[in-house]
């Protein structure tokens, strides 16, 4: 098991390594002269000029890659070029919006798709399976920020329940906040939701065909017992891996849909320093995103060997 | 009353008909085997007394079980029937288990569900005794076990050992040791007599091979079609066989053909010389899965390769088709050094056990046959092809007209003639035949081994037949090789090696292969020494 | 083919109209899409503008047209990168693992685990705004995001069927791993490379869309529905039909292929028609 954590953990590591380096060539190199770029037309020579200083640019290529890497290592992550703030800072801030409302996402696509999934299994042909299914192949197909916008017309113009956009800040309480991210989290949630769904019927029928059910069965469990007892833990091993997917599905959804909403999380804050070529920025997020991302895959592979005894074994993987 | 007593049980799916007024009947302590073809009915008749059924299934007729008519009872009621009355154990072990639980678990599962009111230290006393009682014990085997840690025999036992933890009074087993190898079949079969002898209960066994269950049964069930055809007490059951099928079946599983006498000294067509080879597992572990291997193959000569699954028979097969690159020794083809050459490829090729998997389902028979051209540097041009590939289909018994369907068309035993016609389209010298029959039904294995036969006489051809059956290997082959863990343990004139093994591992093998016209088990003692191994 | 499943139906139906909607669209839309109208915008949807008109007084129903076509000429392009590009891949590195070189394999493997790593949209909107915005970069970026897809389908498919007896019976005969790939092992994971374009098409149709949403994608002006949604979102309230139509028809495109696959899957796949057999012998 030792061994295999740790093969993990290696391939973890090159990962973020070969990322950090394409990050930095789409970034830095390809496009030329980055300061030009990020001057834009408008700039003066002067200013781009002491933009490249600022960047380094004067320095080589490799130089700048590792003092970037080896600043990032150590929690320093440049001054943002518009909002001439440590980058780090502009992160902490907006993780705090972006990190919940993923992991809100993600637990109510969870609690919607898990049992969706094995209730259309479980009565497969029937009309609430049909039915149950027929809703998750429209989920699917429907792009996520128009969902959103819909959720605006429906939420607060028809119903006025709440104010659909904004995002109140932590200090507001915990509530406030969790009301502002409900609306953005359903729109996020419904069409993972209904891809996960999908998932998790095809993997729970595919499980009830298995023989250890027969068994199970042959014991004298219902078929509703033997699911439960038997069924799910094995139906569950392909449907993490997509949890795994979503998570970073939902990560990069966000930049949408916290664009839409107006709240200020790194999807939002991305964005924007696109439009305003802060390259600096742009590609310290996109490193951290990349590491979430590398982050949870490990963690679903540690789940793996949890929920499965047979990758428990020295030498496997 | 009888123990079971199924009276006119008919059964369709979808409406097709799988059973016809099936009647049989179980008495307490007795062993009633149904034996059939594929495709008779016989696991369905036993699906249909558990009534574990597929969608759609349609069942008249009554299934009385100690003088209950449980065709009549509630799902539920049924779920309380299997918890304590009926256990049942599979075909297939790989998969019957739980792979997330340990066989602890599975076993006090089922010993909770048929006795809800017992204390959890009870629990684990009973499950514990079951799985000692099928040769687990409890120091090698705790319950804490995960069943992939378990080998096919052992994984069979713990299958058991759920079933009779419920102390059922009806066993149901279908096709126990099909998967499993020779020896551990014996086995699993003497722990079922057993088990059945010291509990009293009813067993059910299904089976396609009469040899197996000729041993133990006390009543034989032939089915064919959805219909018993006949039945009787196993005491002069094979005296008085009434029904031509029934014939048949007998007649194949001794299967004797035409003895050809020794052979003379011919030059040899295939020569193994110190062949080994390892494979890395893990970091720096090795498995010596072939190990200084030394054989020759004369023209016209059969050769049989016999081992169970492990020995290396896989691997040196592998190798000798130059599918495999090899650490040590050398092969010779035609007198030449081969390894995966293209030009000494005409001279060998292979007949493999899936009639299924050999053939690729998009391509027709007239291209499939023809593959083996490739080999040749100058092939002939597609119309001579074509006419060589008719000759052939004709030679296996297949028609001219049969060249332009695809595989699936064919039934089991026709694809393995079509893999046959492949193989000898390049007139080699030799051909492998990879467990060639040990997919088909009886009937069919026989007509298939009939065909080879009579095709050594026309093209002069040698076979090394690869596999873990005895009993056809000891009627068509001149020699035999007896592999184990990589090495050649004993080798010798078939009939000879048959009837005085010297190698203790030949013994073993020949003890545990079924054979029909050897007596009963009965020797008790023997049967308890045997049952703690493996 | 006697018995095709509804979803096939209906779903090769709704692709069919929109495919043809593209196509009338090169020689046939009721307005010039880029026709601007300010007497006569915000009209609502009706029989003069069957799907109303925008805050220009251009045609909605013309632009949804030729916003279709957009559509899928990108999705088409990104997709079909993708394949030609990971499919051969995926079948080098099944071929290579199988034939004792898995270091090669392993090398294909990770470079796909790594284009997974990068959240797939955040790389496209990265790509676009480096490279900048335009239906081009669109296409490179969503294709990218295909290949490692079509890779490792491919090689997942290819690698069950390397175990299959007739390809020992090919290498027997003396054929190679290319030979083998492309003979043998292509057109029996055809099956499952269709079901898996029609489901890419569509995931592409949808990232296409959201490129345009953020301005990436197809330039103005050229319309293309994911920009036309990004307009409606400030006029919502008063005029809802705008954002109605073009995220409507998405759905209806994306419903149609994902319809489609589900379907082609249910007549292909050898599993489930196995499945059916051994229902009836087991």
């Amino acid at each position: 098991m030792a061994h295999y954590i740790l093969k993990r953990l290696l391939s973890l590591v090159i990962t973020l390594l070969v990322a950090t380096i394409i990050i930095f060539l789409i970034i830095e190199v390809v496009p030329g002269d980055p300061a030009a770029y990020m001057m834009g037309l408008s700039g003066s020579s002067e200013a781009a000029d002491a933009l490249r200083i600022e960047l380094g640019l004067d320095k080589g290529a490799l130089e700048r890659y590792f003092s970037w890497v080896g600043g990032m290592l150590s929690g320093d992550f440049g001054i943002s070029y518009t909002y001439r703030v440590p980058v780090s800072q502009l992160i902490g801030e907006r993780t705090l919006v972006s990190v919940p409302l993923t992991v809100y996402a993600l637990i109510l696509s969870t609690l919607i798709a898990v049992p969706v999934g094995v209730i259309s299994a479980s009565r497969r042909g029937s009309i609430v399976d049909t039915s149950l299914m027929g809703m998750a192949q429209v989920g699917v197909a429907i792009p996520n920020f128009w969902f959103a916008i819909l959720m605006v017309l429906v939420f607060s113009t028809s119903l006025g329940w709440f104010s659909a956009v904004g995002f109140p800040g932590w200090d507001a309480g915990f509530w406030p906040c969790i009301k502002a991210l409900t609306i953005p989290a359903v729109s996020l949630a419904l069409p993972q939701a209904a891809i996960l769904a999908r998932v998790m019927r095809s993997s729970v029928l595919e499980v009830m065909q298995e023989d250890y059910i027969r068994t199970a069965r042959a014991k004298g469990l219902s078929r509703r017992q033997a699911l439960i007892r038997h069924g799910l833990r094995n139906a569950m091993i392909p449907v993490l891996t997509i949890l795994g997917l979503q998570f970073s599905f939902l990560l990069a959804g966000g930049i949408i849909i916290e664009s839409i909403f107006s709240l200020p999380g790194l999807g939002r804050l991305v964005f924007q320093s696109i439009a305003q070529r802060d390259l600096i920025v742009v590609k310290s997020i996109v490193t951290l995103l990349v590491l979430a991302v590398v982050l949870i895959t490990f963690l679903v592979d540690l789940i793996y060997v949890l929920v499965d005894p047979r990758l428990r074994e020295e030498g496997r993987g | 009353m009888s123990l079971l007593e199924i009276q006119d049980l008919s059964l369709s799916i979808h409406g097709t008909t799988i059973l016809e007024k099936v009647n049989l009947s179980i008495e307490k302590g007795q062993v009633v085997a149904i034996v059939g073809e594929s495709g008779s009915g016989k696991s369905m008749t036993s699906s249909a007394v558990i009534r574990l059924l597929p969608e759609g299934t349609v069942t008249s007729g009554a299934i009385w079980l100690n003088d209950e008519n449980i065709s009549e009872k509630s799902e539920k009621e049924m779920c309380a029937v299997r918890a304590n009355e009926i256990g049942m154990v599979f075909q297939e072990p790989m998969t019957a288990l739980n792979p997330v639980e340990t066989i602890g678990a599975q076993v006090m599962e089922a010993i909770r569900i048929s006795e809800p009111g017992l204390g959890r230290a009870e629990v684990r006393e009973r499950a514990e005794l079951a799985l000692h009682r099928v040769g687990l014990d409890n120091q090698r085997f705790p319950l804490n076990t995960y069943p992939h840690k378990l080998s096919g025999g052992q994984r069979q036992r713990v299958v058991i050992a759920i079933a009779i933890s419920q102390n059922p009074a009806l066993l149901i087993a279908d096709e126990p040791t099909t998967a499993l190898d020779v020896t551990a079949q014996a086995k699993i079969m003497t722990l079922l007599k057993k088990l059945v002898d010291q509990d009293k209960m009813g067993l059910l066994l299904i089976s396609h091979d009469l040899a197996v269950v000729a041993d133990i049964a006390d009543h034989i069930v032939i089915m064919k079609d959805g219909q018993v055809v006949e039945q009787g007490p196993r005491e002069g059951f094979f005296e008085n066989m009434k029904h031509e099928y029934t014939k048949m079946l007998f007649a194949a599983a001794h299967h004797k053909l035409q003895q050809k006498f020794v052979v003379e000294e011919t030059d040899p067509v295939l020569e193994i010389r110190g062949l080994s080879k390892d494979y890395k597992i893990g970091r720096k572990e090795k498995l010596q899965a072939v190990n200084d291997v030394s054989f020759t193959i004369g023209r016209g000569e059969n050769i049989g390769l016999v081992g169970e699954s492990g020995c290396g028979k896989s691997t040196l097969t592998r190798c000798i088709l130059g599918l495999e690159d090899f650490q040590k020794g050398e092969i010779l083809i035609a007198g030449q050094k081969f390894n995966g050459e293209r030009r000494l490829r005409r001279h060998i090729n292979v007949v493999f056990q899936d009639p299924y998997g050999s053939f690729n389902p998009r391509h027709k028979v007239g291209r499939l046959v023809a593959e083996p051209y490739y080999a040749l540097d100058d092939p002939p041009n597609e119309d001579e092809k074509k006419q060589k590939v008719v000759e052939m289909l004709e030679h296996v018994g297949l028609s001219a007209s049969d060249i332009d369907k695809y595989p699936h068309e064919f039934s089991g035993g026709q694809r393995q003639r079509i893999a046959i016609a492949r193989a000898l389209i390049t007139e080699p010298d030799i051909i492998l035949l990879d467990e060639a029959t040990s997919a088909l039904d009886v009937l069919i294995r026989d007509q298939i081994l009939e065909l080879l036969a009579r095709l050594t006489s026309v093209f002069g051809i040698s076979y090394l037949f690869v596999s873990h059956d005895l009993t056809t290997v000891k009627n068509i082959t001149d020699r035999v090789l007896v592999m184990k863990d990589g090495v050649i343990v004993e080798e010798g004139i078939t009939a000879e090696v048959y009837q005085n093994p010297r190698h203790p591992y030949t013994k073993a093998l020949l003890e545990a292969s079924p054979d029909i016209t050897k007596s009963k088990i009965n020797n008790k003692e023997q049967l308890n020494d045997n049952i703690f191994q493996h | 083919m006697k018995h095709l499943p509804l979803s096939f139906i209906v779903g090769g139906i709704l692709t069919l109209t929109f495919t043809l909607v593209a196509i009338l669209s090169f020689i046939w839309t009721p307005y010039d899409v880029e026709a601007i109208n300010i007497a006569g915008k915000f009209a609502m949807p009706g029989l003069d503008h069957l799907m109303g008109t925008d805050h220009f007084g251009r045609d909605i129903f013309s632009m949804v047209m030729v916003g279709t076509r957009n559509a899928i000429a990108v999705s088409l392009v990104a997709v079909g990168i993708g394949m030609i590009l990971g499919v051969p891949l995926g079948l080098w590195a099944a071929g290579s693992r199988m034939n004792g070189g898995s270091l090669i394999d392993e090398i294909l493997m990770r470079g796909n685990d790594l284009v997974f790593a990068f959240p797939s949209l955040l790389m496209a909107i990265m790509i676009t705004a480096v490279f900048g915005p335009g239906a081009i970069n669109a296409i490179i970026a969503i294709g990218i995001f295909n290949i490692p897809v079509f890779a490792r389908m491919t090689r997942g498919g290819a690698l069950s069927i390397w175990t299959r007896d007739y390809i020992m019976a090919a290498r027997v005969a003396g054929k190679g791993n290319m030979r083998i790939s492309y003979e043998h092992i292509l057109p029996n994971i055809l099956n499952i490379l269709i079901v898996q374009a029609t489901i890419q098409f569509s995931i592409a149709i949808i990232a296409e869309a959201s490129l345009s949403y953020v301005g990436l994608g197809t330039q103005p002006p050229n319309p293309s529905l994911g920009r036309m949604l990004n307009e409606a979102q400030t006029m919502i309230f008063f005029a809802p039909w705008l954002a109605y139509f073009p995220g409507g028809v998405i759905v209806a495109m994306v419903l149609g292929l994902n319809l489609m696959g589900d379907g082609l899957r249910d007549m292909l796949d050898p599993k489930l028609k196995k499945r059916k057999a051994s229902d009836v012998t087991a």
